[in-house]
């Protein structure tokens, strides 16, 4: 069983959640974290007679995202009633967009294994989210939380063009970082402001039309997505395989079992019954209003990406790093306020930020380093008053204190000895006290020097200048 | 003679004159309940206390110089589908029999604020749907002009508690009808206001796209006071529109000479004789005043209650959908899982007729049926009102009958929906070009009242206003009472 013997369909459907302060109709708070139903009122719990108002804000963050998709926004949108019954749909119908879209015919440009694939958005939406379902008592009862009900998303629906699970997260990845350079969502998976619903199939190399699909729901994290789509790529492989059908259905991805399972088949799917909202009247987006949205956008990844490769040469992969990322890349920035040397600012990044992020399963947002501290250590580095060694404690304070780079090394008393009379001292003593080693480098064993120098930098409590330390040592030991 | 056949403006004067008080005027109106509801029908939920608390704080004020509020004082039963904080709120239904709203509708915060007297709920069609009142889940409401028969519908309770002086004044809906229809077959005026000139926020909806709450009264100065004070932008309603709201009762000059009428042919062909003859007669009396009147086709009225029934009943099962027994409303007794919980708490709550539109309305916005019938519906919908344009370029006013019979006999009508849903015929095209319309009464026939129907161009309220209220100045069928 092979899965090379195919070509791997892949279209995304991914939520994310507005930030806008209030909700999509009503004006409730969105904050999360809130108690239960605590941010409710008689519109967002649907109750009888209460009436939608959109809210303009949400329509800017909408069009926003849709711009920096690259989509066409349209003239009029209007919205639709999207109609079912589920407990935490208290009006038992959503309020979303069919056939006329904020924003349709958008891509984005991903970047696998070194190529670069253009993948297209068919349409992005703005609707309303649903609320949360709790199941207890061993699921004899359902606890019911309307906070989120009516918290604005996008549906953001991308073409039938991503081929492997690969390609699926580094588009969802960019999608991300695009919608952080935006500012109109935390995009956060592990607290669902991001979701991901992904449609599979599978085709023998070469022929035009699709295989039958499956829907995938429930991947919560972006491993969880490439996870999800090689399980459901390799399930439907060994059915071809052995000659049978891929059946048109739901699963659902069970990220502890590592496995797919069928919620429901064709036959059950839901019949939305779509139909235009009549609470809610047409909305018209002019050029102005265009205009102004437009104005708002920011430098987007792609484009600080080849800024970072050109202006400051960093290498391809680092810049892409750097930029996939919004807080990472502000910070990369603001650290060049402080200092000129972007190659030294992006590999501390690169090795010790990222190293000690990812080690602790931290984001950058939970750590105190600044752009300033960065920026400023590494001058200190650059002039000699700290060592590289010295820099990589300073560093650490820095992540946990906040404290600027000169403090530290005040406080800690870590400035570089780079006086000669006082480390010539102590390599005098450290060459009377190892006498064997000295012989060993004088009968031309030069690694011997190795252990003289750690010697000194040790009783220097590794403040004194490496180089300074090795200079003067060959001096007196070729006497 | 009693207090409610005074005009606003008389009892005002007496009130100012401490001739009477808000105490009298409210125990008028529960006198006059306790006399005949129990007959009529009229009401579901009482709020005597709330109101006699309420007119001994009015009268209160009466002794002092602060402002007053353009209703003050005046008795108001409200349509059981406008919601009313702390006030049960039924929409007729059993589904809903327990519950009370958490907020007022808007036009209950502006009744507040014009400081009228919330009398209690009245009885209607469950959830507004249907033509003769008998489809309340509580109980039927019956005409005070013959207790044998329909005072119809929806706001069936609204204009036979006005009929019977039950109240002072009332709110109804109208969607398809319903204001005018109910205020024709007893003998009131109703108003059904252009689509958008009163918030719908909190009118429990039946088709948003219809739905709108106007007032029944017993002559037609009343009604444009009430119209004043629940008309308006409201921000709660993206429907309502940002217009401004002339002074109704000032535009009530009497004077209609060189007014253009269109009489529709479609509204007399196959009305009852005797309905025709009093609707003729009516304009013969506005001829008299200088007015002119042509008869005029209105081509795509014979589609309109097909187009009616299918959007309305579309907008209607998604609007329904919130009841579902999970947050309010009557549950039913759970025996199994979730869908039992949907299926058992819907079948037990909803009546026959609003199944029937639930059904319908599904069947129209399902997949492979919307075309044919939903967006089909609304093509026909922008027909009709093309019809009404049209005919507003050149004429001031359409006149016709409201309804083609008058009240007919309770329980005549129920085995036969499709002969129910043509009671509205000339009522449901004005609703769909979404036009503004009122019912006076227009004469009897066979003792039961007629009513006319006078319908102006959107948000010229004050024109038909004033044309009904010059008629009414000349004739004295709105002086007629039902002896109960």
């Amino acid at each position: 069983m092979s899965t090379s013997k195919y070509e791997t369909v892949i279209g995304l459907e991914v939520h994310v959640e507005l930030h806008t302060k209030s909700k999509i109709f009503c004006g409730c708070s969105t904050e999360f974290g809130a108690p239960p139903n605590s941010h409710t009122c008689p519109v967002c719990l649907g109750h009888p007679g209460v009436l939608p108002v959109l809210n303009r804000q949400a329509v800017d963050y909408a069009m926003k995202a849709a711009m920096a998709l690259n989509c066409e926004i349209g003239d009029v949108c209007k919205f639709d009633r999207k109609n079912y019954f589920y407990p935490d749909s208290p009006k038992a119908y959503q309020i979303s967009q069919y056939d006329q879209p904020i924003g349709q015919n958008g891509y984005i440009d991903i970047e696998v294994d070194g190529y670069t694939k253009r993948i297209g958005i068919t349409r992005l939406h703005l609707e309303e989210d649903a609320g949360k379902l709790t199941h207890v008592d061993g699921g004899y009862a359902s606890l019911v939380d309307f906070n989120r009900v009516g918290t604005p998303l996008v549906e953001i629906v991308s073409e039938p063009e991503i081929s492997s699970p690969e390609e699926a997260k580094a588009y969802l990845e960019k999608l991300r970082a695009i919608m952080q350079y935006c500012d109109v969502s935390d995009v956060k998976m592990e607290e669902g402001s991001m979701r991901c619903d992904a449609n599979v199939s599978l085709r023998p190399h070469g022929q035009k039309e699709f295989g039958t699909r499956a829907e995938l729901k429930n991947m919560n994290s972006f491993r969880g997505v490439q996870r999800g789509l090689e399980y459901e790529q390799y399930r439907q492989a060994e059915i071809l395989d052995e000659g049978g059908e891929v059946i048109q259905e739901t699963r659902r991805w069970d990220d502890a079992q590592g496995k797919t399972f069928s919620m429901r088949g064709k036959e059950e799917a839901h019949d939305y019954r779509y139909f235009p909202d009549p609470d809610l009247v047409r909305l018209y987006i002019d050029e102005d209003w265009k205009a102004r949205i437009r104005s708002t956008i920011p430098e987007l990844p792609d484009a600080r990406k080849a800024r970072y490769t050109k202006e400051y040469g960093l290498p391809d992969y680092d810049a892409g790093v750097i930029t996939s990322s919004k807080p990472l890349a502000d910070l990369f920035e603001d650290s060049l306020k402080h200092t000129s040397d972007a190659k030294s600012v992006s590999n501390w990044m690169m090795g010790e930020l990222l190293g000690y992020l990812n080690s602790n399963g931290l984001e950058l947002a939970e750590v105190k380093l600044t752009g300033q501290g960065l920026g400023e250590m590494i001058n200190l580095i650059d002039k000699g008053t700290i060592s590289s060694k010295i820099a990589k404690t300073v560093f650490k304070e820095m992540l946990q204190s906040g404290k600027l780079p000169q403090q530290i090394v005040e406080e800690q008393g870590l400035v570089q000895i780079s006086d000669e009379g006082a480390i010539m001292a102590i390599v005098q003593e450290v060459v009377a006290a190892n006498p064997a080693s000295v012989q060993d480098y004088q009968a031309g064993k030069e690694k011997a020097i190795g252990f003289l120098v750690g010697q000194v930098m040790k009783q220097s409590k590794g403040k004194a200048n490496p180089g300074l330390v090795n200079k003067l040592l060959v001096e007196v030991l070729k006497k | 003679m009693t207090l409610f056949d005074l005009r606003l403006q008389e009892l005002h004067n007496q009130l100012n004159k401490k001739e009477l008080s808000v105490t009298d005027l409210v125990g008028e109106a529960f006198a006059k309940i306790k006399e005949h509801d129990e007959r009529v029908g009229a009401y579901l939920t009482l709020n005597e206390e709330g109101a006699r608390a309420e007119a001994a704080r009015l009268d209160n004020k009466l002794g002092s110089d602060e402002a007053k509020g353009l209703l003050f004082g005046l008795p108001v039963g409200i349509k059981d589908n406008m919601v009313t904080e702390g006030l049960r709120t039924t929409c007729a239904s059993q589904f809903l029999s327990n519950y009370n709203p958490i907020y007022d509708a808007t036009v209950v915060t502006k009744l507040k604020q014009a400081e009228a007297v919330t009398i209690g709920k009245l009885n209607m069609d469950e959830f507004a749907m249907g033509g003769s009142n008998e489809n309340s889940s509580f109980h039927p409401v019956r005409n005070p002009w013959d207790l044998s028969r329909v005072p119809g519908g929806s706001s069936g309770g609204s204009a036979a508690a006005v009929a019977a002086g039950e109240a002072y004044f009332t709110l109804g809906s109208d969607t398809g009808g319903s204001i005018r229809q109910p205020a024709s077959y007893c003998g009131v005026v109703g108003l059904k206001p252009t689509y958008g000139l009163v918030s719908r926020y909190g009118l429990v909806a039946f088709a948003s796209s219809l739905d709108q709450i106007g007032p029944i009264t017993k002559n037609v100065e009343d009604a444009a006071y009430v119209l004043q004070a629940i008309a308006g932008h409201d921000a709660k309603d993206s429907t309502s529109t940002n217009v401004d709201i002339p002074d109704y009762v000032s535009a009530l000059s009497g004077d209609i000479s060189g007014l253009k009428i269109a009489v529709p042919k479609e509204y007399l062909d196959g009305v009852d004789p005797q309905v025709k003859a009093s609707i003729l007669e009516a304009l013969r009396v506005l001829e008299g005043l200088g007015a002119e009147w042509e008869e005029v086709s209105l081509p795509h009225t014979e589609y309109a209650v097909a187009a009616y029934y299918l959007l309305a009943s579309s907008e209607a099962s998604s609007n329904l959908s919130r009841f579902d027994g999970v947050r309010y409303g009557v549950r039913a007794e759970q025996g199994g899982n979730l869908l039992d919980l949907y299926l058992d708490s819907r079948s037990q709550g909803f009546g026959p007729e609003v199944k029937r539109r639930i059904m319908l309305g599904t069947y129209a916005l399902s997949s492979g049926y919307y075309d044919a019938y939903y967006l089909k519906a609304q093509k026909v919908r922008t027909l009709i009102k093309q019809d009404f344009d049209q005919t507003f370029e050149k004429y001031d006013v359409i006149i016709g009958p409201t309804a083609p019979t008058t009240a007919f006999q309770l329980g005549s009508q129920v085995d036969d929906p499709l002969t129910m849903y043509l009671n509205d015929i000339l009522t449901i095209p004005v609703s769909l070009a979404g036009v503004p319309a009122l019912s006076v009464p227009c004469g009897f026939a066979e003792g039961m009242p007629v009513g006319l129907q006078i319908i102006g161009k959107a948000f010229d309220e004050s024109t038909i206003l004033r044309v009904a209220h010059a008629y009414e100045a000349h004739t004295d069928h709105h002086k007629q009472r039902p002896s109960l």
